[in-house]
């Protein structure tokens, strides 16, 4: 086809612009606020309101001590909440994640405690075991086209039996292999966390440097470079922030035993949160990830594989609940009935919704998935200090999740009436 | 015209949905270079007869060519292999994908696994350029946040990114205001006088004499005119819409030209 007769009398969008100024996307941004899309700027806010009343209320939640806590208290959490998020992003549900992880942790006690096996070779077999629910939960709802609803409650009962099976009706298994302890157990040393902390924001640095270098080059819209730098700062501050608290002796007898360093498991969930962003916002398949969710005919029309597409959402939610149960097992020491049921499901969920994904689908980020896990954290932890009862968090931590997608559901309608959506 | 080879050649096309015969040995012609408006009632076949063109449909009898050489369209992807494009009434946009991911999607440029953002954005932001479209001002804003003259715009930018020969439009100024309306007709016309085949399905008969060149009438099945612009006035074209026939024009079966030697 030849364009080359067209006319083309008036400005178009090759021609090179003056670079957007600060104010310009000042303005730019407030307006999407405006429209209803708000990303996770809610949950932040939460977030440090969260953080002032409870540090207000108890003297000891702004402690190096409690601040670890916070981490090895939400990890599973998070990690199940990022799975969760490629289903929701295809617009489906899992509610069988938490079981899930509960199930795969309990291959891998079974596999590293009864029979003795290696963790270089128990891991992966809970890991495949993730691979392969994942693939029968997503077979059955995008090839046989049961709602997933249903799909992940039957899965939700049915794992629970499976787990009991495995662990012969409701013994403990304990699991006292050292790799799979050290997760949540051990902590780096204190100059290996400044260390990641320095290759992560040089990491970003880069990356939103080169890529602001090149589209700059090639005379694309770029936001201006304070932007950036802002960006590059905050995540610099942030981390730089979180790894000297961690690395602060919080042992109460520190003469006795020393215990300071950021908790392995950081660095494992911060490897995952850039593995998937990576795989959301740079590939191809991430791409179509989002435009199933967003419009699922069209993407068919457009060639997608859209079927493929969702039992893949389900593979890696999945794979990734096996990895949250390695996670619990590290913590629990072991493997018993209740590991990865009970509210965990629950609380994956409201730390994704919370977090600033949609439950209708095509919107959602994976750092949503871990700034609504720490939310979903903060309130675990800051009601447990204060001492409220079990039931009162319960009702508390369902109400909020209440409230982040009355909250997603205004947005969506919100968005649709200025048309931002 | 001095290029008379059609770009689309349908003879004596039949189609039935089990007993309902929808399309009766339809002959219809496509020209390089311009609009052909498909115009007919409700239930008149129209989108079926693009349905069999884009592939959705297989057609039960009759002969296809494309740009002379008799062809089988199977699937939407043989028609795609041909250059053929459709753009759908309904757009099949992803309000939640900006309009470069949208004009890109299912066909993204990658580098190694990487999606190629940059050149994706300067193709988009060219073939925008060559169709003359100053509506649009950031291609990277959602197409939620777009009006409907420039959603309208960006899936025919979509349909003319592949080297595409015929686009097919299916009724795109059916949910548009005035000026958005005249925008998107606008841009039809530049996409026939560049080059390429345009069928332009329409309810909207000032919208066909505005832009086409020739008209194509369905009536329960059967094409009953095929004509061009010029030559029939609007009343005329609302009689064989409605009944079939009219006085004045010359129907299919008194050796109607369908063979583009009409032009």
């Amino acid at each position: 086809m030849s364009l080359a007769t067209a006319p083309a009398e008036s400005p178009s969008p090759t021609d090179r612009r003056p670079p957007v100024t600060l104010t310009e996307y000042a303005r730019g941004y407030l307006a999407r606020l405006a429209g209803g899309d708000m990303g996770s700027l809610p949950a932040v806010l939460g977030l440090v309101v969260l953080c002032a009343v409870f540090t207000i209320l108890h003297d000891r939640f702004l402690t190096a001590g409690n601040f670890a806590n916070l981490f090895l208290q939400g990890a599973q959490v998070t990690v199940i909440a990022m799975g969760l998020v490629f289903v929701l992003l295809v617009g489906e549900i899992d509610l069988s994640a938490g079981v899930t992880s509960g199930v795969c942790g309990a291959v891998l006690a079974v596999l590293l405690t009864w029979q003795d096996w290696p963790a270089l070779f128990a891991v992966p077999v809970a890991l495949v075991t993730g691979v392969v629910i994942g693939t029968v939960l997503g077979t059955l709802v995008a090839k046989v086209g049961i709602p997933s609803f249903v799909v992940t409650l039957a899965a939700f009962l049915a794992f629970q039996g499976v787990l009991l099976m495995i662990i012969r009706g409701g013994e403990q298994i304990p699991v006292n292999n050292e790799v799979i302890l050290a997760l949540l157990n051990e902590t780096l040393p204190p100059w290996l966390g400044w260390a990641f902390a320095f290759v992560c924001v040089a990491g970003f640095a880069a990356v939103a440097l080169v890529g602001h270098y090149n589209r700059s080059r090639r005379g694309l819209i770029v936001p201006p470079l304070e932007v950036v730098l802002l960006r590059i700062g905050v995540l610099a501050v942030v981390l730089g922030g979180a790894v000297f608290v961690l690395n602060l002796e919080r042992s109460r007898n520190p003469a006795l035993i020393s215990l300071k360093g950021v908790p392995v498991v950081v660095p494992v969930i911060a490897a995952l949160l850039v593995i998937g962003t990576f795989l959301l916002d740079r590939t191809q398949f991430g791409r179509h990830l989002y435009a199933v969710g967003g419009n699922r005919e069209a993407a068919r029309r457009a060639g997608i594989d859209v079927v493929r597409v969702r039992v893949l959402a389900f593979v890696i939610c999945s794979s990734t609940a096996a990895l949250a149960g390695i996670l619990v097992v590290s913590r629990d020491n072991s493997v018993h009935a209740e590991s990865g049921g009970s509210n965990v499901l629950l609380l994956a969920v409201g730390a994704a919704v919370i977090g600033g994904t949609s439950l209708f689908g095509g919107k959602g980020r994976l750092v949503n998935a871990v700034i609504g896990g720490a939310v979903v954290a903060v309130i675990d932890n800051g009601m447990g200090l204060l001492g409220f009862s079990a039931g009162t968090k319960y009702v508390v931590t369902g109400l909020v999740l209440l409230l982040a997608a009355g909250v997603d559901a205004l947005t969506r309608r919100r968005a649709v009436a200025t048309g931002t959506r | 015209m001095e290029n008379t080879t059609p770009l689309l050649e349908l003879t004596g096309v039949d189609k039935s949905f089990g007993p309902v015969h929808v399309l009766r040995q339809v002959d219809f012609t496509a020209l390089p270079g311009q609009v052909t408006a498909l115009v007919g009632d409700n239930g008149a076949g129209k989108s079926t007869l693009v349905k069999c063109v884009s592939g959705i449909h297989p057609i039960d009898a009759g002969q296809v060519k494309f740009a002379g050489e008799p062809v089988r369209i199977q699937t939407p992807k043989d028609a795609a292999a041909l250059g053929i494009e459709v753009v759908y009434q309904d757009l099949a946009l992803c309000d939640n994908l900006d309009i470069v991911a949208n004009m890109f999607l299912g066909r993204e440029r990658v580098r190694g696994v990487v999606l190629d953002e940059a050149t994706m954005e300067e193709l988009a932001a060219q073939t925008l350029a060559g169709l003359s479209v100053r509506t649009v001002t950031s291609l990277r804003q959602h197409v939620a946040s777009l009006s409907g003259g420039q959603r309208q715009t960006v899936a025919i930018a979509k349909a003319v990114l592949w080297d595409s020969r015929l686009v097919i439009l299916d009724e795109p100024t059916a949910a548009l205001g005035v000026a958005q309306t005249a925008q998107v007709l606008e841009l039809v016309r530049r996409l026939a006088d560049s080059g390429l085949g345009v069928i332009m399905i329409s309810h909207n008969l000032n919208d066909v004499f505005a832009v086409a060149d020739r008209i194509a009438v369905l009536y329960l099945g059967r094409m009953v005119a095929q004509v061009p612009a010029s030559e029939v006035t609007q009343s005329q074209v609302v009689e064989l819409i409605t009944a079939g026939r009219t006085d004045g024009v010359r129907s299919p079966d008194d050796a109607l030209p369908v063979n583009g030697d009409l032009s």
